[in-house]
């Protein structure tokens, strides 16, 4: 095919007959099946691919794997668009839309590249000398404008219709990493019988032995090792599968890309989160070729010698005909040797005195120019390379090229068995990082372990395989892997010291990071490899610095004069590779991000006109509709009905706790700071629950059923905090006392009844029972049924208004709550809601949530005489530290609004009226409601003890809003002080 | 990725777990009066790096208090039992 113009005709592993249609920044390209979405560029000649993150310089492909620091590319439309993916890691599929990324208006010409004219003002720390300290205000004016210059892809802002999913999965053995020391780690642990998972984020197996000629042993070996292990059922391929995280409990984060090249995924999710818990792990995650810094070494047409490798042999396209491969090593002359059979002029140059005999053989025998010694200083070329300087021994030449490919070098991919904080350790003989130590379980292999020689690492992963399946409990003698051997020299490489001419030489690629930053980071002192990243911004790209890290590390060593390990390496964290938050979140988003929990009543407010709320993972009506147009007309009125007439409220929220045994009296003596000894059997209680510290943990009311057994309710909020406390005090504290508690919350159906009228609908409602003020007083209990269910009624109010609670089995909850409308009919009985329920508690002073901060004592909430001069329950000690009863400590009062026209707010913070509104004031209002009793705002407040009595004003300020307004300080019962409507 | 071996349910995720602090102290009777015992018991701790007992009840299972001795340096975790069982012990020590 013609747009191809770079693509071999025979050779690779790419299908030919499957042309795959795709577009680039809108430019209609062709691949096949098998292709990258970076081997399909070069094979159509793309070689500008992006714009570098701070100075917007061209970049193209620079490696062949999750490693690639510059051609970085933005998938897909709409709420599909995904940024910042490496195309080296995309599998090309058909209509694949693919734009470039951080360039405007187009990839080629790009109006911020002036930014490279600018760059000695761009320099490390630039930002920040800049902006920050007095010139602080200049950031916040300035940071808009420099995120948007300096940037990555934009994620879609629509709705993604795709699905994730996470899932958890078990292994024996988990293999990271499918070439060919982690093949035959999964031979060696499949064969003695282990459930293996093996991992690999390519879509095929092979690793580095896809470099190889698709017709040469390796290819043979491959196919081998591949077929064996399909014939074991306990093997699972996992490809397309990044291992992103590695935690504790041998647990590794997994990462699976559907098949973009099936066109029916059956319903697949696009992406697969796996939480896989493996009894052993091999890490077989090879090495990373290093890059050579030298001037302009980030133009497109510059190239790792084995990405280079990899399109020549794996895809089949010759990127240029023209190529200068600078090595430091022997690996890199491979690159030369295929480069040079498939027709390329090639050129080594070789920083090295001396490169070994046998290679400089092979490229006299294939006319391959070797240049030994020597070094590229300079390249030129825009869009593409056209021409390098070379440094060598006869003094400096130019060099006319299409393609250089560097190598300097390996780094053993440590980055997962660095997760758990093991720091990786340096080896002087392959001068790069190995892991430092491997816990329990743990096990390397192959090139990550610095075994690079494919004959040596398939030897190395059938001892880690064997190993990782004895660890756990799985032996047995297995046959040795078969041999290959690709005749690799190894002859030692030597550390390439960066050379640099006028042009900017780069360490790391996608952060823009010079050998320039890395001098000044120096020359200021941020010599510490952990500086040296913050202050430079190195490896903090989304690449993770993966091919930069070490060259970086060289630099500041040879600026300190000091040793690799001597200078240390900077820490890897999750994730390896970017995952998508989609991913991760799976299906928990929407309504499926948390659970929701229903009232027995729930479907009835939805049928009446609730507005809902949401209350902890509660749905609870807020108001309703037919009350008034919105929730400040809807909430006075439903206190007005409560007050007036009757009112009904679902109350099912509430936590409720069974609590029986011999010494439940005992118990809740202790755990309650009034006392519940001697509470009648038949008869409720309010009760204070204290936390050891002496602070306020929880209230709600208890009633003795029965001389062993009582019903507790708490508020809806700590309904599993209280369970979950008695729980431990039971076990950990007071295992001697003869007590079980036991949530009945689901159980019960439960609803209120408040107001005048209360009484004359119960009675209606329940004609058979005595609910006279003789047969049921306040805080008195009924035990009866109803309907054959269990019927509890309390004589309780939290309004102020003589109020029952009427608790029912909860499948009869709808039920009831109809029939108690029906029969309040007559009396004007209205549903309302937590609005009205919250402002009704307000107006007659009782405490909730807002109050019950966690700071709070009973002596701040007014409670003090609750506890009187008891002693021996929880919280008792603490709650008698000086620090507790100092009297400027902030109490419980009420206020009232004393400006006509305006309003008090949850939130404000209270000044004397005399002073200067400045930091957080004397106290602060904590509740607020309009009181139709009163005909103004009242609200709750926790006031400095010792700055107002009853009577004083103050000014209450809400900075949000930027609202000032005057207040009295009254007592916080703001109806009925006398309870006269309670009794009667 | 803590996994948990409950004694009463067997091997369970952390998710399924509350977590409820430190073990290792003792908290005073009821009615111990003494300021200086609470304060201890509630506010020091000696925050090992190394072997730590600790409270975990199986909040989603059993509901059982549990005392988890765990290696804070990486998670390992040397023991579960009944924290019922241990107080008791403790107790009659």
């Amino acid at each position: 095919m013609s747009s191809n113009r770079k693509r071999l005709p025979v050779g690779g592993r790419i299908r030919r007959e499957v042309p795959v249609n795709f577009t680039f920044d809108g430019r209609k390209l062709i691949g096949y099946r098998g292709d990258t979405l970076a081997s399909a560029l070069l094979a159509n000649g793309v070689t500008l691919v992006g714009r570098s993150f701070k100075y917007h310089r061209p970049r193209g492909i620079f490696s062949a794997g999750p490693e690639e620091p510059n051609a970085l590319v933005t998938l897909g439309s709409a709420g599909r668009r995904e940024p910042n993916l490496p195309a080296a890691t995309l599998e090309l599929a058909d209509g694949m839309v693919v734009e470039s990324q951080n360039r405007w208006p187009s990839l080629a010409f790009d109006v911020q590249s002036v930014n490279g004219l600018l760059a000695p003002l761009l320099s490390a720390g630039f930002y920040y000398k800049t902006f920050m300290g007095p010139t602080r205000r200049a950031w916040m004016f300035y940071e808009h404008f420099i995120r948007k210059a300096a940037g990555l892809g934009r994620a879609g802002t629509g709705p993604d219709p795709d699905r994730y999913e996470v899932r958890h999965a078990f292994a024996d053995v988990a293999i990271v990493g499918g070439g060919p020391a982690g093949l035959s780690a999964a031979r060696a642990a499949a064969a003695v019988g282990a459930r293996v998972a093996l991992i690999e984020q390519d879509f095929l197996l092979g690793g580095q032995l896809l470099a190889e000629p698709s017709d040469s042993a390796a290819a043979g070996w491959l196919r081998q090792a591949e077929a064996e292990l399909e014939g074991f059922e306990t093997v699972a391929l996992m490809k397309r599968t990044t291992a992103f995280g590695s935690y504790d409990g041998n647990v590794l984060g997994l990462v699976k890309q559907r098949d973009p090249t099936d066109p029916k995924p059956n319903g697949e999710a696009r992406q697969t989160v796996t939480m896989l818990r493996a009894r052993s792990i091999v890490f077989a995650t090879g090495a990373i070729e290093r890059p050579i810094v030298f001037s302009n070494n980030d133009r497109p047409g510059v190239m790792l010698a084995s990405a280079a490798r990899t399109y020549l042999n794996r895809f089949a396209v010759l990127p240029g005909k023209k190529i200068i491969v600078a090595t430091t090593n022997d690996g890199a002359w491979r690159t030369a040797f295929d480069y040079a059979a498939a027709g390329a002029e090639v050129t080594v140059a070789d920083l090295r005195a001396v490169p070994p005999a046998a290679l400089a053989a092979e490229a006299a025998r294939l006319g391959v120019v070797v240049r030994a010694a020597t070094r590229i200083v300079d390249l030129h070329g825009g869009h593409a390379v056209r021409q390098v300087t070379l440094n060598g021994p006869e003094g400096q030449s130019s060099a006319a090229c299409d393609l250089v490919c560097v190598s300097g070098g390996w780094s053993p991919t440590v980055h997962l068995t660095s997760h758990l904080g093991s720091k990786p350790t340096y080896r002087d003989d392959i001068d790069g990082f190995v892991p430092g130590s491997f816990p329990a379980g743990r096990f390397g292999a192959g090139a990550m372990m610095g075994t690079y020689a494919t004959a040596d690492a398939i030897d190395d992963g059938h001892r880690a395989g064997s190993e990782a399946a004895a660890s756990c409990g799985k032996s047995a003698p297995v046959p040795a892997p078969s041999k290959l051997d690709l005749d690799e020299t190894a002859t030692s490489s030597l550390r390439e010291i960066p050379s640099v001419g006028r042009g900017k030489a780069f360490v790391d690629f996608q952060m823009d990071v010079t050998t320039g930053d890395i001098e000044l980071a120096h020359r200021e002192g941020y010599e510490s490899v952990e500086h040296l990243k913050r202050y430079t911004t190195l490896g903090m790209g989304t690449d993770q610095g993966k091919t930069s890290n070490f060259a970086a590390l060289a630099a500041m060593a040879a600026l300190r004069k000091a040793t690799i390990p001597e200078t240390g390496a900077t820490t890897f964290r999750p994730p390896y590779t970017p995952v998508a938050i989609g991913a991760l979140a799976g299906r928990a988003i929407g309504h499926h991000f948390k659970p929701i929990r229903r009232t027995p009543m729930h479907d009835w407010h939805m049928a009446n006109g609730a507005k809902m709320l949401e209350v902890g993972l509660w749905m609870r009506p807020y108001f309703y509709r037919q009350s008034g147009r919105n929730v400040n007309e809807a909430y006075v009125a439903e206190m007005r009905t409560v007050r007036q007439a009757a009112g009904l409220m679902d109350i099912s929220t509430l936590g409720k706790i069974d609590v029986q045994g011999p010494d439940a009296a005992i118990f809740l003596d202790r755990v309650y700071a009034n006392g519940f000894a001697k509470l009648a059997i038949g008869r409720a209680r309010y009760g204070v629950m204290l936390r050891d510290d002496g602070i306020v943990f929880d209230d709600g009311t208890t009633t003795r059923l029965a001389e062993n057994r009582f019903f507790m309710t708490t508020s809806t909020a700590k309904a599993a905090d209280v369970l979950s406390r008695l729980e431990f005090l039971l076990d950990t504290a007071w295992p001697d006392l003869r007590v079980a508690v036991t949530s009945v919350s689901d159980e019960w159906a439960a609803m209120s009844v408040a107001g005048p009228n209360s009484r004359a609908i119960l009675n209606a409602a329940f004609p058979a029972l005595d609910v006279s003020e003789e047969a049921l007083s306040h805080m008195g209990l009924l035990e009866s049924e109803w309907e054959g269910r269990a019927l509890r009624i309390l004589r309780l109010s939290y309004s102020g208004e003589r109020a029952y609670e009427v608790y029912v089995g909860a499948t009869a909850g709808e039920q009831l709550w109809s029939r108690l409308l029906e029969a309040g009919r007559p009396f004007d009985l209205k549903p309302y809601g937590v609005e009205a329920l919250g402002a009704l508690r307000v107006e007659k002073g009782h405490v909730a949530g807002p109050e019950i901060d966690g700071r709070t004592t009973l002596d701040d909430l007014g409670l003090g005489r609750m506890a009187g001069k008891r002693s021996g329950f929880v919280g008792d000690v603490l709650r008698r530290r000086p620090a507790l009863r100092a009297p400027n400590r902030q109490r419980l009062v009420g206020l009232e609004c004393i400006e006509e026209g305006k309003r008090l707010r949850g939130g404000a913070i209270l000044f004397l009226p005399d002073e200067k509104p400045h930091g957080h004031g004397r106290g602060r209002v904590t509740s607020v409601t309009f009181s139709p009793e009163r005909g103004h705002y009242v609200g709750l407040a926790l006031l400095a003890g010792d700055v107002a009595a009853e009577g004083s004003e103050l000014v209450a300020i809400y900075p949000m809003k930027a609202e000032t307004v005057r207040a009295r300080v009254v007592s916080p019962v703001f109806i009925d002080p006398q309870g006269e409507r309670l009794h009667g | 990725m803590l996994r948990i071996e409950c004694p009463c349910c067997g091997p369970r995720d952390h998710d399924e777990f509350r977590y409820g602090g430190d073990a290792s102290v003792t908290r005073p009777a009821h009615d111990d009066p003494d300021p200086e015992a609470w304060y201890r018991y509630v506010y020091i701790r000696t925050n090992p790096a190394g072997q730590h007992r600790e409270f975990w009840q199986h909040v989603t299972g059993c509901r059982q208090w549990m005392v988890v001795e765990r290696d804070t340096r990486n998670h390992a975790i040397a023991s579960v039992d009944f924290a019922r069982k241990s107080t008791v012990r403790k107790q009659r020590a």
